[in-house]
């Protein structure tokens, strides 16, 4: 069986407004609006690389990475 | 996408939390970058409104002009250097209800320019006012009770109009909405996509459409693909819009506004 993929997210926290798509197009919670309405990665080890919060974010805060295990 | 392309001082950008402009915006900046073009030949004009803005956070060249007369200013642009991709980013009222003459004039004369329509439904920027895109009986500032007025089917008026690349599409569908921006750019002739937007803040919170997150999913809801949708009745697509790819076909003029040809 493959190894799992590992990636990195990046967040600019300036840029971000706390809008929410990405919790609501990310198809594995990896993201949260938390009690204080800010934007939160609640599940970083479960993201699968699909970019769909990249391309969904209006404001241009977040990038996925993948992480190469030399 | 590069973000090279953006101006990073200028940002946080200006809209609302949750504004889908910022997401057609991406998409364009991805299919110049998948496009390969030299930023220093990219140039992108903008009328007034909300979606106008855009143009500002790019590395490009551009022009902000008046209200609905970005398609005139994208045409001078193009006639004087045809070396120049020149990309009209407009937004619903400022392309079909102010600028609605030069867009249709615009298709006639099949000037080679991409048209990038941010359709929100609204005129976000000043209030949520009614727009020629507004649906039957929504909800607006100037229409409480309801739009009594049908709205406008943009991708009928630009092909009906003469244009040669007409698409329609939605944020949701990201890959689709940068696969036929590129196309529309990549294109010899008057090129329109519709890119459907959400407005969080005004249209949707009028007519209860939810949280910017559902706005942006319920798209998968209420959009039907072409090839889907030719295969569906009537009754089955009754409040529900088609994207796809409408027209492509071959400038009818190749004379008008191509390279001029070299004398024999």
């Amino acid at each position: 069986m493959p190894e799992k993929k590992t990636f990195k997210i990046t967040h600019n926290r300036k840029w971000c407004k706390n809008c929410g798509i990405c919790v609501a197009v990310c198809p594995k919670k990896v993201f949260k609006i938390d009690r204080n309405d800010r934007h939160a990665i609640v599940n970083p080890q479960d993201c699968i690389g699909c970019q769909m919060c990249v391309e969904h974010c209006p404001d241009f805060a977040l990038a996925v990475e993948e992480v190469k295990n030399e | 996408m590069r973000l090279d392309f953006l101006r990073g001082e200028r940002l946080p950008n200006i809209w609302c939390p949750g504004c889908g402009n910022g997401i057609v915006l991406h998409a364009l900046l991805e299919a110049i970058d998948q496009l390969q073009l030299d930023p220093d030949k990219v140039v992108l004009v903008s009328g007034i409104g909300c979606s106008s803005r855009a143009p500002a956070y790019t590395a490009f060249d551009n022009v902000h002009t008046l209200h609905g007369r970005a398609i005139p200013v994208a045409t001078g642009i193009k006639l004087a250097n045809l070396d120049l991709t020149v990309i009209v980013v407009t937004g619903d009222g400022d392309s079909s209800a102010i600028g609605g003459n030069h867009l249709i004039h615009a298709a006639r004369r099949d000037v080679n320019i991409t048209v990038v329509v941010f359709n929100n439904y609204n005129y976000g920027m000043t209030g949520g006012q009614a727009s020629p895109l507004t649906p039957i009986s929504s909800i607006t500032t100037t229409t409480p009770n309801g739009n009594l007025d049908r709205p406008f089917d943009l991708v009928k008026l630009a092909a009906g109009a003469g244009a040669t690349y007409v698409a329609r599409s939605g944020i949701y569908f990201t890959k689709h909405l940068v696969d036929h921006l590129r196309k529309a750019i990549a294109h010899d002739g008057f090129s329109l996509v519709d890119a459907v937007a959400q407005c969080p803040t005004y249209f949707g919170r009028f007519n209860k459409k939810g949280s910017a997150g559902q706005m942006v999913t319920s798209q998968k809801d209420w959009m039907v693909l072409k090839s889907v949708a030719e295969k569906k009745t009537p009754e089955e697509l009754a409040g529900k819009i088609i994207i796809g790819e409408f027209v492509n076909i071959e400038r009818h003029a190749p004379v008008s506004a191509a390279a001029p040809k070299e004398q024999a």
